[in-house]
């Protein structure tokens, strides 16, 4: 019943503003902080096609659990991409609340952003662009992982990229998300006072030149990955499907067959 | 013989019918030390006697002078012309408020309703005694609330705030800090949760997106990002 006043009044029977906003305002940088910690650790991980086939193929295996299932089990991939999905949602609704919504609101900000050539006000449209830019781009990939999570692999992950057409969605994904993310990660210090120290204006120039050079980073990272995986998918066009055989797997074979010989 | 400026201003009279925004230029020598209040005020004397703008105090402490300079918010008698290299300026009047006529706005109305808005007054069951010295308080307290406290209300924080323009109901970065100031004056009696009932919505510290112009353009450099955040996290620390 005090559901239905507070929802009709927009305060409680006390009177009392709901404490909702204040929720809403700490999960979404929660969900926010949670998501750009996670995609630091999903770009070391997918990078390690950098370092050989074999490493990647062992981090995809770790991920299926081949510790302690034998020959792992993609479904766990599947759970944790469920997971991820349940966060995303959850971060896109709050963070929905922030972007214009009308066209007078987006066009007073456009013209705003443009006079004041104020860094963070724009970064902040980036953030906003991208944000939106995702909800397409994420729920591509993110379905492909859910559904189809054994594909994963030096191979298969190539072949998605170059025979199955999605490297195009790859690079404009990698690119919102390096940017929202670290845009994120900067905007959550400044609005909680994260780190302010004795001088918050020192500080904030500080973390302005963290977040740049993260951006930096992750998106050299992520081009070399990309252009890694785009490698591999050209030569291996003419094998898609084939999964791949780790090195010590296939010598293992060769020996035994040389021992059959 | 100093250089030629050029000053564009925007020309519209909202209450006319037959007015039509525009760009007036006018030309003028630059002066040593020039402001643009100087400038502003020559042109009011020998160019058009129909331009409006607002100052009062020509020093930077009334905070009456603010206007979009060259697309940035800032103080005009604080603006000197020749850190335009271009000779160009380009004055337009601050959005948010109540647009008087040309450069000229009602700051003062929309400030009295933010004041109303955070009930921003010393909230005491206290009977002041007048006859007698306040209560002390620590310095380090009184430091902080009257750094706070030197707000001059020039609305340069709510021009510059692009959630403020999307956002009409937005309180702005000078009602968020006003409510900071109260909530670490120990003269007030108000709570947490008082204060909660006051901006503790979407409108309020919740719908601040952290652009941080206010900060970045406020004249009298206030530390409007740590108190923003400050009242953020007292507020969602609420139960």
């Amino acid at each position: 019943m005090s559901n239905l006043i507070e929802g009709f009044l927009g305060k409680s029977v006390e009177g009392k503003k709901s404490r909702m906003p204040a929720k809403l305002d700490y999960w979404q940088s929660a969900t926010g902080l949670f998501l750009a910690l996670f995609m630091w650790g999903h770009m070391f991980f997918v990078s390690s096609i950098l370092v050989s086939k074999d490493f990647m193929y062992s981090v995809t295996k770790m991920f299926e659990g081949i510790s302690f299932i034998k020959g792992g089990n993609p479904f766990i991939v599947s759970v944790a991409v469920a997971i991820i999905i349940t966060i995303i949602v959850i971060h896109a609704a709050l963070g929905m609340r922030k972007l214009p919504t009308k066209y007078r609101e987006y066009q007073v900000f456009r013209t705003h952003m443009k006079m004041i050539n104020h860094e963070d006000t724009t970064l902040w449209f980036i953030q906003a662009f991208t944000g939106f830019a995702m909800f397409f781009l994420a729920s591509a990939h993110l379905f492909i992982m859910l559904t189809v999570p054994e594909t994963i692999g030096p191979y298969g992950s190539a072949d998605r990229m170059v025979s199955g057409w999605m490297w195009p969605i790859y690079l404009l994904l990698l690119l919102a998300v390096e940017f929202h993310g670290s845009i994120g990660l900067y905007r959550l210090c400044v609005k909680w006072g994260w780190f302010e120290g004795d001088d918050a204006k020192v500080t904030r120039v500080k973390l302005k030149k963290l977040k740049w050079f993260i951006t930096v980073f992750f998106l050299v990272l992520g081009l070399a990955t990309l252009a890694a995986y785009v490698k591999i998918g050209l030569s291996h066009r003419d094998q898609v499907g084939q999964r791949y055989q780790p090195t010590a797997q296939v010598q293992m074979i060769k020996n035994d067959m040389l021992a059959r010989v | 013989m100093g250089r030629e400026i050029t000053i564009k201003a925007l020309k519209y009279n909202p209450n006319s019918k037959v007015s039509k925004a525009h760009f007036a230029e006018y030309k003028l020598e630059e002066t040593d030390g020039m402001t643009l209040f100087i400038a502003l005020t020559k042109i009011r004397e020998t160019l058009d006697a129909d331009l409006s703008f607002d100052f009062v105090c020509r020093a930077g402490i009334c905070g009456s002078c603010g206007m979009m300079i060259n697309g940035v918010p800032g103080l005009a008698c604080r603006t000197l012309t020749k850190n335009y290299e271009s000779g160009v300026i380009q004055l337009m009047p601050m959005p948010a408020f109540k647009l008087i006529k040309d450069l000229s706005v009602n700051t003062g109305e929309w400030m009295n309703d933010m004041s109303k808005r955070v009930e921003s007054w010393v909230h005491t069951n206290e009977e002041p005694d007048y006859s007698k010295l306040e209560k002390p308080i620590e310095p380090k307290v009184a430091d902080d609330v009257f750094e706070i406290d030197r707000c001059v209300e020039c609305g340069i924080c709510v021009a510059a705030c692009g959630t403020k323009l999307m956002r009409p109901d937005f309180v702005g970065a000078v009602g968020l800090n006003r409510v900071a100031r109260f909530q670490i004056d120990p003269h007030d009696n108000r709570t947490d949760e008082d204060f909660y009932e006051l901006i503790g919505d979407d409108n309020g510290v919740f719908g601040c997106m952290s652009l941080l112009a206010c900060e970045d353009n406020c004249p009298k450099h206030l530390p409007l990002q740590s108190k923003i955040a400050y009242m953020r996290r007292k507020l969602v620390a609420l139960r």
